[in-house]
């Protein structure tokens, strides 16, 4: 079959995303669950063991506590309680601390420390897998068994006001809600004062009894303006406030009933220096859990340190304070001194109703659990409370016993940890088989990728691609016969559970020959390069020699994107990947000043004159050759001064030689704009100071400046309709802005309120689709009447100039100068370096690469999935919508790697010398998009017990597949484009 | 080219490796608590001190580029402040590119300005001394084929070897090991010290070893 190389890219790519897709299944474990549902029967509890009998109590225990209040405020670090911070600041919950009736903890959240997972994590015990990060926006009604759900079946009231995720999460559990969107992240006030209204009536009200109030305010503060903020200080000091209101409520309501009340104080998780959170940073990750109770009461002289717990222990704690059932899912223990100051008899149950628990769910889980040093210890406690339970109703009441009960509950606290720790390992379990059936996918498509790639570099236009041949051949079905049956010996003796296994047999299968059938091309393709060897050679002779080997760009390059996909294996280069890229740009820049200098100061005209002389028709060209014999004219350093021809090359001259130290210095602004990184991100940089709120005006003239160059650069190569439309549309990016108090108008200094701009960003959303359909039926149009190649050219402007409109949109205002640099690079270098230099089209697809890459974190991106702008998803929609929303995010994400790309496509249908060009950049994208998400599977795979592994490597490995999958995008759309060169010559073989 | 040129070119390489080690230890005797790592601004002036004094008295000595003709006094004189203009206008456009790079602009400017320095000693001081402050012989000198002795492929080689040392040098910056030589610039000095000499033992190697491919124009 034969194929064009960018449709065989394009094609090898999409199944590249189908064996990442697996991959990742594969590699972020599914969690540990529990086999029963929940909820579907109530299990009778678990009875107290009694040696020889069985005992007479088998009901859960009565609960300890008769109301419990939850606070759980946002991003509430462990030093905003018990630091410095919490004494200046919070002084009330400082004295509960340190004097009043309380334990207090610092519990550990597991990353993502992102809000939903982590209240799932505090309600069920047990870990959200990592993908939950990517569900975070979209809640959907949390399934598993947990305390909310447990507490309704027990018919208790349960009444909730604050972020409405828990709403989403728990619906209809409540009997009364309230719940606030974090819709704006500007907003601190409102958003808590909607949860305070509330306060007054409810507390003075008996009639529940669970009251769960989640403030967002001091997240949002945090977002803005980070941890050292004022702000701050004012929003603990509210929150302190709150603290006092209810712990006096519940003092008063405790008079009348006469049994304790319980008041949580928790954070879901906490927030880095730069004031965001989802890393694993120990800022992040710790976070103050404060238990108050009347029943804590202590002696004067009972000082209490706050201890290490993990946030999972929380769920198994109110469940045994409230007197429910432990979530089935939990992975979390008790919080012994809770419950230590019960009778003996009733602290070794609660003990026991965990750990049988946990050690169920390590059965449901784990298939040799009975070597399980936990379940060991736990089998021992057991029989050891079952003793004790013969004691005890023997009526003896001696010091022995309470001794012996102090042992069994030391014991039972031992298995629980040792238990709860198995679990969390456990946790982290992958499903290899999914994982190398990947691997071996993506991997077939890299090799199949790097075998064609001689044929593509001279210039083939179709690649021939043996495929019928081996998928009827002996091999292939061997091959499948093979592989599935190492899939049916895979899943009937598979230990733990397998995402492949539980597919349905016919997707299987369709897996499994796809593999062979790879398998099977490759061998063929290999077998046919071997055969052919002799004739590539000289092929290879032939081509090799006008080119005289690599130059030093190509060697940069291939050196280069080398070096870079061997850097993803340390986590430190992962975390900096910016770095290497801006390194890396940077380097090239100086290689290129380097050849501009080489070609205009030593005698290398001649070269470029012939190339002039193959194709005189661009303006660029003409003025180079003008260049070229001012060159010959006059000595260097005189230039200027020549012959009046030469005054005008001079001039190109120059700008050619300052060429890349523009393109330098724009990148060495840009690195200032916004700081990335792990080591960097908490440095002031120019973002900071332009978003910080008495810098609006600055920041509203640069916002100005940055998209009058945008339209300047972007509107020259449109048709007059779409000038008007992209300056009316930017006219509107503007207004939005300004409507939603991000920026000022020079007229209208004072702020006014504040909307949302729905409609601005909609005015936006109307050109931004104009631009794009005019683009479209240009190419339509060059690709169905074959007129001349302008047409298409500037369809595909009119499609970029369509993105930076969106991309306007959607960036920040303080990057709107990431934008308008974007477009002038590209200038610069489409004038001055690829045109007069006359760059391979691969080179000029791994340049167009690098600057892509570079921009992507020039925008303030990272490794890291804290630094993703999800509010780009939320402009011009008044609701959340999950399609619009995640297309808008991750546009708003990957605005540089497409925008270079569109303009890749643009350049090459302008500049290109031959039809084949097109495919082969389509081609070398899809090569060198490949290449570092290859190797970054398998680095992840062999590196998958790091210890950065969750916090460094997992978010990189979303970023990679979701690169790929955007590559796999722009592939699709480079082949749509240049169909018309090829779709002659299908139609003529068919017939 | 004969066998004496190249021995010429070793011991002259030979003493310009010494004089990178003497700048190491020499400092101690009168410094006090003299280290690489903790006293590295003043070890980066004692190296290009050294350095460009052994470049002075190779220049002055064996005088390897014989064209030099005799000439008036005033003439050495422009000369020599010519190379010194050169000099200095290579240290600022190499701190410009460490800025370009990322290096701080407003903070740690002695550093990087230091490191433009030593760097530009061991890159532009040997062309001074070799080709004279002439652009063109330069540029003839770091392009393809355009070498026209041993004297100047060693330079060429010392010198892209030095830039490449202090490229790679820069590698270790961004790893979180907290070192005290990932400390800007300390990394990148130490990687153009190591590339500069590692260019000083390669290149009359080199030399031998394509004896009998090199043919030069000149000679």
């Amino acid at each position: 079959m034969r194929l064009g190389s960018g449709a065989f890219a394009a094609i090898c790519v999409a199944v590249e995303v189908l064996g990442v897709a697996i991959f990742l299944r594969g590699f972020f474990p599914a969690s540990v669950r529990s086999s029963s549902r929940a909820g579907l029967q109530a299990e009778p509890p678990a009875p107290e063991p009694l040696a020889g009998a069985s005992s007479n109590w088998s009901k859960l225990p009565l609960p300890l506590f008769s109301k419990a209040v939850i606070v759980l405020i946002d991003a509430l670090r462990d030093d905003f309680v018990f630091g410095s911070k919490g004494a200046r600041y919070m002084p009330f919950t400082t004295y509960l601390v340190g004097k009043g009736p309380s334990h207090s903890f610092v519990a550990e959240a597991k990353p993502p420390t992102v809000t939903m997972p982590r209240i799932k994590a505090l309600m069920t015990g047990s870990l959200p897998g990592f993908v939950d990060v990517i569900r975070n926006l979209n809640s959907p009604a949390l399934l598993e068994d947990n305390v909310i759900r447990q507490a309704k079946a027990a018919g208790k009231r349960m009444i909730f006001y604050g972020d409405e995720t828990w709403v989403k999460l728990f619906p209809k559990h409540f009997v009364e809600y309230d719940g606030t969107t974090s819709f704006f992240v500007s907003d601190y006030t409102e958003v808590d004062n909607n949860v305070t209204r509330h306060l007054e009536k409810v507390l003075q009200r008996g009639d529940w009894d669970m009251l769960i109030l989640h403030y967002l305010g001091l997240d949002h503060i945090g977002h803005v303006s980070g941890p050292e903020s004022p702000l701050i200080g004012r929003k603990l000091r509210e929150m302190d406030g709150v603290l006092m209101k209810i712990h006096t409520a519940l003092l008063t309501k405790e008079r009348e009933t006469l049994s304790p009340n319980l008041l949580v104080l928790c954070g879901d998780h906490g927030m880095s220096e730069t004031g965001s959170h989802g890393a694993a940073s120990a800022e992040e990750v710790r976070t103050p859990l404060v238990l108050v109770s009347s029943a804590f009461e202590r002696k004067p002289d009972d000082i209490r340190h706050p201890t290490q717990v993990q946030q999972t222990d929380l769920a198994a704690t109110l469940a045994v304070g409230l007197g429910l059932p432990i979530p089935k899912d939990s992975i979390g223990s008790l919080l012994f001194p809770v419950v230590e100051r019960r009778p003996m008899r009733e602290q070794l149950r609660f003990l026991h109703l965990n750990a049988i628990q946990l050690s169920r769910l390590l059965q449901e889980n784990v298939p040799s659990y009975e070597k399980d040093p936990g379940f060991e210890q736990f089998m021992m406690a057991e029989r050891l409370h079952g003793n004790w339970v013969k004691l005890h109703l023997e009526e003896d009441r001696s010091g022995a016993l309470l001794n012996l009960g102090t042992k069994v509950a030391r014991q039972y606290l031992g298995a629980l940890r040792t238990l709860s720790l198995a679990l969390s390992v456990h946790v982290a379990q992958y499903d290899i088989y999914s994982m190398a059936v990947g691997v071996i996918i993506v991997l077939e498509t890299l090799i199949l990728l790097l075998l064609s790639t001689p044929q593509v570099l001279h210039r083939r236009a179709e690649l021939e691609m043996p495929l019928s041949s081996p998928l009827f051949s002996l091999l292939f079905y061997l091959m499948f016969l093979i592989l599935s049956a190492i899939h049916v010996v895979v899943c009937t003796s598979a230990e733990s559970s397998c995402y492949l296994c539980s597919l349905p047999w016919l997707v299987a299968g369709g897996v499994m020959v796809l593999v062979s059938a790879l398998l099977c091309v490759i061998v063929s393709t290999l077998a046919r390069m071997v055969m052919d060897s002799t004739s590539l050679w000289k092929v290879q002779q032939s081509a090799a020699h006008p080119c005289s080997g690599w130059s030093e760009v190509g060697l940069l390059l291939l050196l280069g994107t080398v070096g870079h996909v061997l850097s993803l294996g340390a986590s430190s280069f992962v975390e900096e990947e910016h770095q290497t890229w801006y390194f890396l740009v940077n380097t090239l820049c100086l290689a290129l000043s380097q050849e501009t200098c080489r070609s205009y100061f030593l005698g290398d005209d001649s070269e470029l004159q012939r190339c002039f002389h193959t194709q005189p028709g661009t303006v660029g060209a003409n003025c180079m050759q003008q260049a070229c014999t001012a060159c010959e004219a006059s000595k260097p350093g005189q230039a200027s001064k020549g012959l009046p021809s030469g005054a005008r090359g001079g001039h190109t001259r120059w700008a050619v030689l300052a060429g890349p130290w523009l393109v330098l210095a724009c990148c060495r602004l840009l690195r200032s704009l916004n700081h990335t990184g792990v080591q960097g991100a908490h440095r002031p940089d120019l973002g900071h100071w332009l978003t910080s709120s008495s810098h609006k005006m600055e920041l509203s003239y640069l916002a100005a400046l940055s998209l009058l160059v945008i339209f300047m650069l972007a509107q020259r190569g449109c048709s007059p309709m779409s000038k008007v439309a992209l300056a009316l549309g930017l006219l509107g990016v503007f207004c939005y802005r300004a409507a939603i108090g991000n920026l000022l108008f020079p007229w209208q200094p004072a702020n006014k309120g504040i909307s949302k701009g729905i409609l601005e960003a909609r005015f936006v959303y109307v050109f931004v689709l104009g631009i794009l359909f005019t683009g479209t039926k240009d190419l339509l149009k060059s690709q169905v009447i074959a007129t001349d190649f302008k047409v298409k050219t500037v369809g595909l402007w009119e499609l970029y100039t369509g993105l930076v409109l969106l991309a306007a949109l959607l960036l920040r205002p303080h990057n709107h100068p990431v934008l308008a640099f974007s477009l002038l690079i590209q200038t610069i270098m489409t004038k001055f370096i690829w045109k007069p230099l006359r760059h391979d089209v691969a080179e000029i697809t791994v340049m167009h690469y690098w600057f892509g890459q570079a921009f992507f974190y020039f925008q303030g991106n990272s490794n890291n999935i804290a630094t993703i702008d999800i509010s780009a998803g939320f402009v011009g929609l008044d609701t959340y919508m999950e399609i619009p929303a995640t297309l808008l995010t991750v546009f708003g994400t990957y605005v540089g790697p497409v925008l270079w790309a569109v303009h890749l496509a643009h350049f090459l249908s302008a500049e290109a010398s031959s039809d084949s060009a097109m495919g082969c950049a389509c081609f070398c994208y899809a090569l060198i998009c490949s290449v570092p998400v290859a190797t970054y599977i398998i680095l992840v795979t062999s590196l998958r017990y790091h210890l950065f592994i969750w916090s460094v490597f997992s978010p990189k490995l979303l970023y990679e597949g979701m690169h790929l999958l955007i590559t796999a995008a722009l592939c699709v759309l480079f082949t749509a484009t240049d169909q018309t060169g090829h779709a002659r010559p299908w139609t003529k073989m068919d017939a | 080219m004969k066998d004496t040129d190249i021995k010429t070119l070793l011991y002259a390489h030979f003493l310009c490796i010494f004089s990178v080690i003497l700048s190491v230890l020499i400092p101690s005797f009168f410094v006090e608590d003299f280290s690489i790592l903790d006293t590295h601004l003043t070890w980066l002036c004692f190296c290009s001190l050294f350095v460009t004094s052994i470049n002075l008295v190779l220049y002055l000595v064996p005088k390897p580029n014989s064209s030099s003709k005799r000439s008036s006094l005033s003439h050495k004189v422009t000369r020599f402040l010519k190379c010194c203009v050169y000099f200095l206008v290579s240290c600022f456009s190499f701190h410009v590119i460490f800025v370009l790079y990322g290096a701080p602009l407003f903070e740690l400017v002695l550093e990087t300005f230091l490191f433009a320095v030593i760097l530009s000693t061991f890159t532009t001081v040997p062309c001074l001394c070799l080709l004279g402050p002439n652009l063109k012989a330069w540029l003839r000198v770091f392009s393809k084929n355009g070498v026209t002795s041993i004297w100047e492929n060693s330079l060429q080689i010392t010198t892209i070897s030095s830039f490449v040392g202090a490229w790679f040098g820069a590698f270790p910056i961004p790893l979180d090991w907290e070192r005290p030589w990932q400390v800007w610039p300390i990394s990148c000095t130490v990687g153009a010290t190591f590339g500069y000499v590692a260019g000083l033992v390669i290149s009359p190697l080199w030399i031998y070893w394509n004896r009998k491919q090199l043919t030069y124009k000149n000679n």
